[in-house]
C-alpha cells in the first residue's frame, strides 16, 4: 500500500469534490439508515447515561417533538429504557452542530457531491440562544421545532428543488473572501444563502406572511448556513474516506465528552479520547468554569481546510477568541505543517492567496506534535443554557496516537 | 554520482536549526539563511515519536 | 487576471484568457473571438480557460502550466520573518537550500542531521552529546551520498568563503584546510590571513572523527575534494594527535594521492611520520600557518607585529621581576579547546604537565574541574560545561567568575586567556574582560600584587568585533596581547621558569 498514493488520492477528492444543495427532506425519507425510534447525535459513539447536559438536553427536547414523551421525565425514562437507539450521526451521512440531535421528523438539507455520486444530510439552524443544539426543551424550542417542519421547510423544500442546486463550495469561496471562517463566522455565507434562495422563495407557493417570516427566520440567524457547510464538508469527506493506505484525516467530530477521529485508510474505526474545554472569550456573566467540553460535528470544517484552518481569513473571529490578527496568522501558518495540500479552492486573501491547509496527515500530527486547532461557539455545560462565548480548543494527542497504533497492530501501514 | 566538490564554487542556501545568532551572522554577510523554528520531533513526546516510526515502518 | 496575463506571455500563444462563465465575460470572449461551443455552455460558476495559439504543442503547454499558475501564491508575507517548523516548510520557502547548520540539543542533533542529509543537505552539526553510533551512521551516510558531515561537536567551518558557525572573516586564497579542531582551524585561519594568504575552504570534522570508530570519514572526504580543487594550491591538516592506526590511514591516503603540498600539524604529534609520507610536518598551530603560506609562496605580510624569541624573553625577564615571590601559580582560562590544548604542550617545554580537566597527562586530571590546583588549564568549552549553558565564546560568564576567582589569589603568579572573535561569539569580549581587569588591578594594587595577564586574541580585523579595537581595549585595560596563542603560551612558560 502506497501511502503517498493513497493520500495524493484522498487529498485530490478533498479538492476536487463539486457539492451541491440540492434539496431538502424528512429524516426518517431521506437519511439512509434512519429509524423511528433512532436518535443521531454528534461526535463518537456514546450512550445516553455517558452523555453530557447539553445532549441529554437536546434529546429529551427530541424526544418531546416526536411526540414519544410528554415532558422531561418521561422523555428521560424512555431515553434510559432501551427503547431508542443512539447513533453518531457521521454512521448517517449527517453532521449537526452542537448536540446535533437529529430524530425521524425533522426536516434535513440535502447535500450532492456530484463529483463522487455521494450524498450528505443535515438538520436546520434554530437560531441562537436558547435552542434544542444546546440542551434546551422548553415548550418554545419544541413549538419553533414543530414551526420549522410544519411552515418553513416545504417551503425551503420547494425553492430549492426550482433551482438547479446551490454550487456550496462556490459560496463558501466566496464568503472565505468576505470575512466568515465558515465555523464560527458564517455570516457571509448565509447571507450568500438568502441572496441564492431569495430568487426561488419569494415564487414558491405558499402564503406570502408564512414566506416573509422563513426570511426573517433566517435573517435574524447569521449562523444558519453553518449546517449546510458542514453538510458540505461531510459530502467531500466522505468521498475522501475509505482509501487503503491512506493517513488522512476525515473525520473529527465531539459528543460534549469524547473527541474522535477517523482516518482515511482505516476504515470506520472511531479513535477516542477525552475532549478539551476550549479557550476563549465568554459572553457577559459567564467563565471557564461554564463551560462544556467541546462538542459538535462542526470541526468537519476544520477536517476540509477550512474554519479554524482559515482563521486569517476572518480576522473579526479572532477577536472573538480573544486573539489579535497575528495570533490569527501564526495559528494557521501552523497548521500547514500538519497538512498536505494548499487548498486549490480555498485561499486567503491575506496570505496572498495562498490555500488554506487541508488535508490532515496523522503523520504530521505526530511528526510535529502540533495538533489540529478549532475554533469554536461554548455550550453551557447545563442543558438548556445556551451558547456562553467562543474559543479555541485542539484535537487530543492521543486520537492520532491510537490511529498510528490500530494502523500498526493492523499491518494497515504495510 | 554527487561529490563534496559540487558545492564548492555555488552560492550557499543555509538552514539554521537552533542558535538564532548563526543564521543572522549569514543574513548580515548577504548569504541566503533561514532559520528553522524547531521545536523537539513530536513535540518532545517520546510516544507519539515512538509510534510514528513504526508505522513509518 | 494574474494567471491569464502570464498564460498569455507563453511562447507561441497570441491571445489567452482565464476567467468565470458569466453572461458578461462571455461577451468578452465573443469580443476577442475566443468563445468555442464549450465555453458558451459554461455556467457562470464554471471557470473557462482560453488559449489561442499558432500550434497545438504551444496550447498544449500552456494548458499543462495553468493549474500551476493557478494556484502559485505570493510570499504570504505579513511583514514579519517567517520561520518555518519543518524541513518541508523550510524547503518550501526557500528552494534550493544546500546547507544546514544544527545546534540543538544532543539528543535530538542525530534525528536533524539525518534529515538534512537526506534533504541533499551539507551539515555543520555545532551540537554535542552525540553517540558514536549515531556519528557512525550519518557520516557513512554523508560519504555514500557525496555530502559533508562536518561534526558532532564542529562549531567551525568556511565553505566559499562564507564563516560558518564560529569563524573569522579571511582573505579568500589558494590554501585549504581539514582539521579536527575548531579553535585550531580558527588560529590557523587568522594567522594565514595576518601572514598575507587566502582561504579556499576550510572542513572542520568534529573532534572525534579520527577514533578508531570513526575512522576519519570526514578528514579524507576533506581531503579528497581539497585535492581535486583547483582554487586549493596547498593543504593544511589539524587536529590533535589521532590514534596510529587512524593517523597511519590518513597519512598514508595523503602519501598515496595528494601531490599538492600539504602541512600536517598533529598537534604535539609525532613529526617523522609525516614527513616520511613526503608533507611538512608542524608542531604548532602558528608554524602551521607560516609553513602554509610559505609552500602557497605568498609574498609575506609584515602588517602585524610578531613578536620573536628575544623579545619574549626580554619580556619576560621584566615580567618576572614585578611577580612576588609567594606567588608560584600559573592559571589559563580558555573557551577555546584546542587553544587549551596548544597551550598546554607549549607550556610542557616550561612548567611540565599542568592540571586540566582535558589534560594532557591522564594523572593530571582536575577532581572538579571548577576547583583550579597548582599550574592549571582549563577548557571551559569543554562538553560537561556546556550542557544546559552556551558556549564561553557565547556566554562569557562563567570564565570571567573564573577569572575573578583567579586573579584574587595570593599565591597566582600568571595568568593565560584566550579571547576569540568572530561570526557567532560574544560582541566584545575584550570589554568585558578589560572591565574585570581593570577592577582586579585596582585591588591588586592596594594590595601590592602583580600579576601578568597574558591574553590572545584569536581574529582579524575583518571580524565584526575588530581584532585591532579588541587589542587596544585589552592593552588599555593592562593586559599583554601577544600575536599567536603558542607566543602566548611561551611568554607565560618563560615567565613561570624565570621566577
Amino acid at each position: 500500500m502506497d501511502r503517498k498514493l493513497a493520500n495524493e488520492e484522498a487529498l485530490k477528492r478533498l479538492q476536487d469534490s463539486e457539492p451541491y444543495l440540492v434539496g431538502a427532506g424528512i429524516a426518517l425519507d431521506v437519511v439512509p439508515g434512519m429509524k423511528k425510534n433512532l436518535i443521531l447525535h454528534a461526535g463518537p459513539p456514546i450512550t445516553w447515561d455517558k452523555m453530557c447536559g447539553p445532549m441529554q438536553g437536546a434529546v429529551i427536547g427530541a424526544l418531546i417533538y416526536e411526540g414519544m414523551a410528554k415532558d422531561e421525565a418521561s422523555a428521560r425514562k424512555l431515553a434510559a429504557s432501551g427503547e431508542i437507539e443512539f447513533e453518531p450521526n457521521h454512521h448517517h451521512q449527517s453532521v449537526c452542530p452542537m448536540a446535533g440531535i437529529m430524530s425521524a421528523s425533522m426536516p434535513v438539507f440535502i447535500m450532492e457531491n456530484k463529483k463522487y455520486g455521494n450524498f450528505s444530510y443535515t438538520n436546520m439552524n434554530e437560531g441562537l440562544g436558547k435552542c434544542l443544539r444546546f440542551g434546551a426543551f422548553s415548550d418554545a424550542v419544541v413549538e419553533r421545532l414543530h414551526w420549522m417542519t410544519d411552515v418553513m421547510y416545504p417551503l425551503i423544500k420547494e425553492a430549492l428543488e426550482m433551482s438547479d442546486g446551490i454550487d456550496w463550495k462556490a459560496l463558501v469561496i466566496q464568503s472565505l473572501q468576505m470575512g466568515d471562517d465558515n465555523h464560527n463566522r458564517n455570516r457571509a455565507a448565509t447571507a450568500l444563502f438568502v441572496k441564492y434562495i431569495g430568487q426561488y422563495l419569494c415564487k414558491v407557493n405558499g402564503d406570502k406572511e408564512k414566506i416573509a417570516k422563513v426570511f426573517e427566520f433566517i435573517n435574524g440567524n447569521e449562523h444558519f448556513a453553518i449546517n449546510i457547510t458542514m453538510a458540505m464538508c461531510k459530502a467531500i469527506t466522505d468521498a475522501a474516506h475509505n482509501i487503503p493506505g491512506s493517513t488522512i484525516v476525515t473525520t473529527m467530530s465531539r459528543n460534549g465528552v469524547e473527541f474522535g477521529i477517523r482516518v482515511s485508510g482505516l476504515g470506520d474505526e472511531w479513535f477516542t479520547a477525552p475532549a478539551n474545554t476550549p479557550i476563549g472569550l465568554f459572553f457577559p456573566g459567564f467563565t471557564q468554569e461554564d463551560s462544556n467540553p467541546d462538542i459538535g460535528d462542526s470541526c468537519i470544517t476544520e477536517t476540509t481546510g477550512i474554519g479554524g484552518f482559515a482563521m486569517a481569513a476572518a480576522p473579526a473571529i479572532v477577536q472573538f477568541v480573544g486573539g489579535t490578527y497575528k495570533d490569527a496568522v501564526s495559528y494557521t501558518k501552523e497548521m500547514y505543517e500538519i497538512t498536505r495540500a494548499e487548498n486549490k479552492n480555498f485561499k486567503i486573501p491575506t496570505f496572498d492567496f495562498r490555500g488554506t491547509p487541508t488535508g490532515i496527515d496523522i503523520v504530521k500530527v505526530l511528526e510535529t506534535g502540533i495538533l489540529p486547532r478549532i475554533n469554536t461557539g461554548m455550550a453551557h455545560k447545563d442543558p438548556g443554557v445556551g451558547q456562553v462565548g467562543a474559543g479555541l480548543v485542539t484535537a487530543p494527542m492521543d486520537c492520532f496516537k491510537k490511529a498510528a497504533r490500530y494502523m500498526v497492530e493492523k499491518g494497515l501501514n504495510k | 554520482m554527487k561529490r563534496v566538490n559540487d558545492i564548492f564554487g555555488k552560492d550557499l542556501k543555509v538552514l539554521n536549526i537552533g542558535l538564532e545568532q548563526f543564521c543572522i551572522d549569514l543574513k548580515e554577510q548577504d548569504v541566503t539563511a533561514i532559520q528553522m523554528d524547531w521545536r523537539p520531533p513530536s513535540g518532545g513526546d517520546k510516544e507519539a515519536a515512538d509510534l510514528l516510526s513504526a508505522l513509518l515502518g | 487576471m494574474i494567471a491569464t496575463k502570464q498564460l498569455s506571455e507563453f511562447e507561441g500563444v497570441t491571445d489567452a484568457v482565464i476567467l468565470m462563465g458569466s453572461d458578461l465575460n462571455k461577451e468578452v470572449l465573443t469580443r476577442t473571438g475566443l468563445l468555442t461551443p464549450e465555453s458558451e455552455a459554461a455556467v457562470c460558476e464554471d471557470l473557462i480557460i482560453a488559449v489561442k495559439a499558432e500550434t497545438q504543442e504551444a496550447i498544449d503547454k500552456a494548458m499543462a502550466a495553468v493549474d500551476g499558475l493557478l494556484n502559485q501564491h505570493g510570499s504570504g508575507d505579513d511583514g514579519e520573518e517567517y520561520m518555518p517548523k519543518s524541513f518541508d516548510s523550510a524547503m518550501k520557502a526557500v528552494t534550493g537550500l544546500n546547507f544546514c547548520i544544527i545546534s540543538v540539543p544532543g539528543k535530538y542533533a542525530k534525528g536533524e542531521a539525518m534529515k538534512a542529509l537526506k534533504n541533499d543537505m551539507h551539515v555543520l552539526l555545532f551540537s554535542d552529546n552525540v553517540t558514536k553510533e549515531e556519528e557512525l551512521e550519518l557520516k557513512t551516510y554523508a560519504r555514500d551520498n557525496g555530502l559533508l558531515l562536518m561534526g558532532p561537536d564542529c562549531g567551525t567551518a568556511m565553505i566559499n568563503n562564507v564563516p560558518l558557525g564560529f569563524a573569522n572573516k579571511v582573505r579568500k586564497g589558494n590554501i585549504g584546510m581539514v582539521g579536527a579542531a575548531g579553535t585550531g582551524m580558527q588560529e590557523v585561519m587568522v594567522l594565514i590571513h595576518k601572514l598575507g594568504g587566502g582561504i579556499s575552504q576550510a572542513i572542520g570534522t568534529g573532534g572525534r572523527d579520527l577514533s578508531l570508530e570513526i575512522g576519519g570519514i570526514t578528514m579524507l572526504q576533506g581531503i579528497e575534494a581539497l585535492n581535486n580543487d583547483p582554487e586549493t594550491k596547498v593543504i593544511v591538516v589539524i587536529s590533535k594527535p589521532p590514534a596510529e592506526e587512524i593517523s597511519d590511514k590518513i597519512l598514508t591516503y595523503i602519501k598515496e594521492n595528494v601531490k599538492k603540498p600539504t602541512v600536517i600539524n598533529f598537534i604535539g604529534g609525532d613529526k617523522s611520520k609525516v614527513e616520511a609520507a613526503g608533507k611538512e610536518a608542524a608542531s604548532t598551530l602558528e608554524e602551521a600557518a607560516i609553513k602554509a603560506v610559505k609552500l602557497a609562496e605568498v609574498p609575506c605580510c609584515s602588517k602585524y607585529s610578531r613578536e620573536n624569541d628575544d623579545e619574549l624573553t626580554a619580556l619576560a625577564a621584566e615580567q618576572a621581576k614585578l611577580i612576588k615571590p609567594g606567588q608560584k601559580y600559573l592559571r589559563g582560562l580558555y573557551s577555546g579547546g584546542t587553544l587549551c590544548y596548544e597551550s598546554m604542550l607549549v607550556l610542557r617545554d616550561y612548567i611540565g604537565d599542568v592540571y586540566s580537566n582535558t589534560p594532557l597527562n591522564k594523572k593530571m586530571k582536575l577532581a572538579d574541574a571548577n576547583v583550579m590546583q597548582e599550574n592549571s588549564c582549563v577548557d571551559y568549552g569543554d562538553d560537561k560545561f556546556t550542557v544546559g549553558r552556551a558556549h564561553p565564546m557565547i556566554d562569557t560568564t562563567l570564565r570571567e567568575e573564573e577569572f575573578v576567582k583567579e586573579i584574587e589569589k595570593e599565591d597566582v603568579a600568571v595568568i593565560l586567556l584566550d579571547v576569540v572573535i568572530g561570526y557567532g561569539t560574544h560582541k566584545d569580549p575584550a570589554g568585558v574582560f578589560a572591565k574585570k581587569i581593570k577592577q582586579a588591578k585596582e585591588k591588586m594594587e592596594k594590595k601590592g600584587i602583580y600579576i601578568p595577564i597574558i591574553c590572545y586574541i584569536c581574529g582579524t580585523e575583518e571580524d565584526p568585533q575588530n581584532w585591532a579595537f579588541q587589542k587596544a581595549t585589552l592593552e588599555e585595560a593592562g593586559a599583554i596581547v601577544v600575536s599567536s596563542n603558542a607566543k602566548a603560551s611561551k611568554l607565560a612558560g618563560m615567565i613561570m621558569k624565570a621566577l
